[in-house]
């Protein structure tokens, strides 16, 4: 079946309006397009790491999920996921639980770069039949914009701030996406917000129907923590796609692919002019910066590119 | 027809654990890792159980595994020591507010600094304000018999239960024990039915909010309510176990209290060298007693100040420090148990055992010597002890 938005927005919401998250953020878009791809009759529970997203979907008595829900903590959605999908297999096996359900975790990229990425790591070795879906913004937004292994190199952040010894980040962003394909698990993916969502429907169509364990990475950028206005959340992850700063691809079992080549590839200086926590690399004397930052990206999307052959 | 066997401490536990058959189970094999889980994987590996096992990462991912199966309606289990126990910290207050009845088997290991595998409660008692109910057994068959009624009164608490043993000393001592038939464990344990579970058909569950100021105070409050009504339910349970075994349970085991003069509370196996030395010193005529603490959470409050005070001194033991400058954690909180009541006896404490030290039948005369001193000088001195550290400054 073609995919059509306009027949995809007409199904009834998983994570209903009324949630705390700001306008512009990129999480909530996340996960209404992951949930979204849910078959209409089939049942999910949603696990979600300590983050922006949990305090602000489900704050006490009131959750924003249709679906079954359950936060534990920050570093272990993997794990509480693995739980409730063995759970499961377990009741299943025994004649307890008769429905069938899909089980998808959530976390940033901290609860899933850093903090959760031991959980993350034992849950696709393991190979328990769920989700693992990271809306990365890079960094910490929640506590207070602080950098996470995510954030890019030269990014302001709370605790990498630009000043006149510091340049903001020093260190470039953990390619964590290549590190959970290194699981050799059956479906990867990375993806954005882009056109009519095409590309984050047929990955989360994929991770969700695939057996075993999937991840995906998906860019979501935060209006606080990246300093843009909330109108411009689309426009910012049109030009990450397109500076190939955040390439849009997919591994199915072990074979790399790139599920979109920009026509022209735009300077990285498009994407970082768009948004605050970069501006000090547009003042004088910092050209240097801007540069560097077009040289790694020219290097990861070559290598990429090869990887995808 | 009950089995008689020869087991070890955790064989005893992953026996039990067979005859139940839990839904889940979650395990990591931390320094000092018990052997419960690889005795239990066998079982699975044989057919005997179809429990789904979880190899998890590390005992933090362990917690989470069985806090997600407990919270889409499987009874879980896992099991820890020492180390484990303590990276499970943040995940045990959680599981306790989510009021998940999960059930641990809690092998007592000293924690580390420096690094021990031996036994002492360090490990629990360190756990003790995290809104687990704890049970502890000074035997092999204790332990067992703990088990058993761990989840019937786990799940009607809706509060995860440590089932705690000594470590070596009877997780790896073996010893006679006496074993349940399986359908008389399946009757009594039951099938795990809960109200509300995140795969129920029915409707859809939201577990482990943001508790906001206007709700967080009220969810601990029931809590703790939860614990103080557990204290009906376990003593319900031991009546039940005793129906079908005759192995008599309570919150405490009183040994020749009836008479005493003076006496000690300990907890675990060291009541069974407690027990020879009260033997002993009653045959030279001395009216000494023991009180064993089997149950800590709910910590029975009036009824063990009560058992105290049929005595003029009593020695309370703790097999932890807890560095507060004032005594370890079973010391306050028997001793404050105390205050109330206008014939109390005095209280001393006694810190022994840390990291695998030996306590033998001679320390406990020590102890004993110790108290009569006190009652016949009626002055407690100082409160706080060591017994078992080899330097005489540090006493």
């Amino acid at each position: 079946m073609t995919y059509s938005l306009k027949k995809e927005v007409e199904k009834k919401e998983r994570l209903a309006g009324g949630h705390k998250l700001c306008a512009g953020c990129g999480a909530g878009v996340a996960v209404r397009g992951v949930l979204r791809a849910l078959e209409p009759e089939d049942k999910a529970v949603v696990t979600n790491a300590t983050s922006c997203l949990e305090v602000s979907t489900f704050m006490y008595p009131y959750t924003a999920y249709e679906d079954s829900y359950i936060h534990t903590a920050f570093a272990n959605a993997a794990a509480t996921c693995s739980g409730v999908e063995t759970a499961y297999r377990a009741l299943k096996k025994r004649g307890k639980v008769k429905d069938n359900f899909k089980f998808i975790a959530f976390g940033g990229d901290g609860g899933t770069y850093d903090i959760g990425i031991q959980s993350l790591s034992g849950a696709m070795e393991r190979g328990h039949d769920m989700v693992y879906v990271c809306y990365d913004n890079e960094a910490y937004m929640n506590t207070g914009i602080q950098r996470s292994s995510s954030t890019p190199r030269f990014a302001d952040a709370t605790t990498s701030p630009t000043g006149s010894c510091s340049p903001g980040k020093i260190q470039n962003k953990k390619d964590l996406t290549a590190i959970i394909a290194a699981h050799n698990i059956p479906y990867v993916a990375q993806t954005t917000f882009t056109r009519d969502f095409k590309d984050l429907h047929e990955k989360s169509h994929k991770a969700i129907y695939t057996e075993g364990p999937a991840f995906l990475n998906i860019l979501s950028p935060c209006p606080r923590g990246w300093i843009y206005d909330a109108a411009d959340l689309a426009e910012i992850c049109r030009l990450a796609v397109d500076t190939c700063v955040w390439p849009l691809y997919e591994i199915e079992h072990g074979t790399w692919r790139l599920t979109y080549e920009p026509k022209k590839k735009l300077p990285v200086a498009d994407f970082l002019s768009k948004q605050g926590r970069f501006k000090h690399m547009f003042a004088k004397g910092n050209e240097w910066m801007i540069e560097e930052a077009q040289n790694y990206v020219d290097e990861q999307w070559e290598k990429l590119r090869k990887r995808c052959e | 027809m009950a089995v008689k066997d020869r087991l070890s401490g955790n064989e005893a536990v992953a026996v039990a654990m067979k005859q139940i058959n839990p839904d889940v189970m979650g395990a990591f094999p931390i320094t000092p890792s018990t052997e419960i889980p690889q005795y239990f994987s066998g079982y699975i590996a044989n057919g005997e159980v179809d429990t789904e096992f979880i190899a998890v990462e590390s005992e933090h991912s362990a917690m989470s595994t069985v806090m997600g199966a407990s919270a889409a309606g499987a009874r879980a289990v896992t099991a820890t020591s020492s180390a484990g126990l303590a990276f499970m910290w943040e995940l045990l207050y959680v599981a306790a507010s989510s009021r998940l009845p999960i059930t641990m088997a809690v092998v007592n290991r000293a924690l580390t600094g420096p690094i021990n595998i031996n036994n002492d409660h360090s490990d629990s008692m360190g756990a003790r304000d995290s809104g687990w109910l704890q049970i502890y057994a000074e035997t092999n068959q204790e332990v067992y018999d703990n088990m058993i009624q761990a989840m019937p009164i786990s799940e009607a608490c809706r509060l995860p239960i440590m089932i705690c043993q000594d470590g070596f000393i009877t997780s790896h001592g073996v010893s006679n024990i006496e074993l349940i038939e399986d359908e008389k464990v399946k009757e009594f344990v039951g099938e795990y039915e809960p109200e509300n579970y995140l795969l129920k058909h029915e409707n859809p569950l939201a577990v482990g909010p943001y508790g906001i100021s206007p709700y967080y105070m009220e969810i601990k409050r029931k809590q703790a309510q939860a614990m103080k009504d557990s204290m009906p339910v376990i003593m319900d349970t031991a009546k039940r176990f005793e129906e079908m075994t005759g192995r008599k349970y309570g919150f405490f085991e009183e040994y020749m209290m009836d008479d005493a003069e003076v006496a000690l509370v300990c907890i675990g196996s060291s009541a069974g060298t407690g027990k020879e030395a009260v033997d002993r010193l009653r045959a030279e005529g001395k009216k000494v007693g023991l009180i064993k603490l089997r149950v800590f959470r709910p910590f029975p409050r009036i009824p063990l100040a009560e058992a105290m005070c049929k005595v003029k001194a009593v020695a309370i033991m703790d097999k932890a420090e807890s560095f507060s400058n004032s005594g370890g954690p079973l010391f306050n909180e028997a001793r404050n148990s105390l205050y109330d009541l206008e014939n109390k006896p005095y209280a001393v404490n006694y810190i022994y055992g840390l990291g695998g030290r030996d306590i033998t039948v001679e320390d406990f005369y020590d102890i004993y010597q110790d108290l009569f001193v006190i009652y016949d000088n009626d002055d407690p001195g100082d409160v706080y002890r060591y017994i078992g550290v080899r330097d005489s400054r540090f006493r």
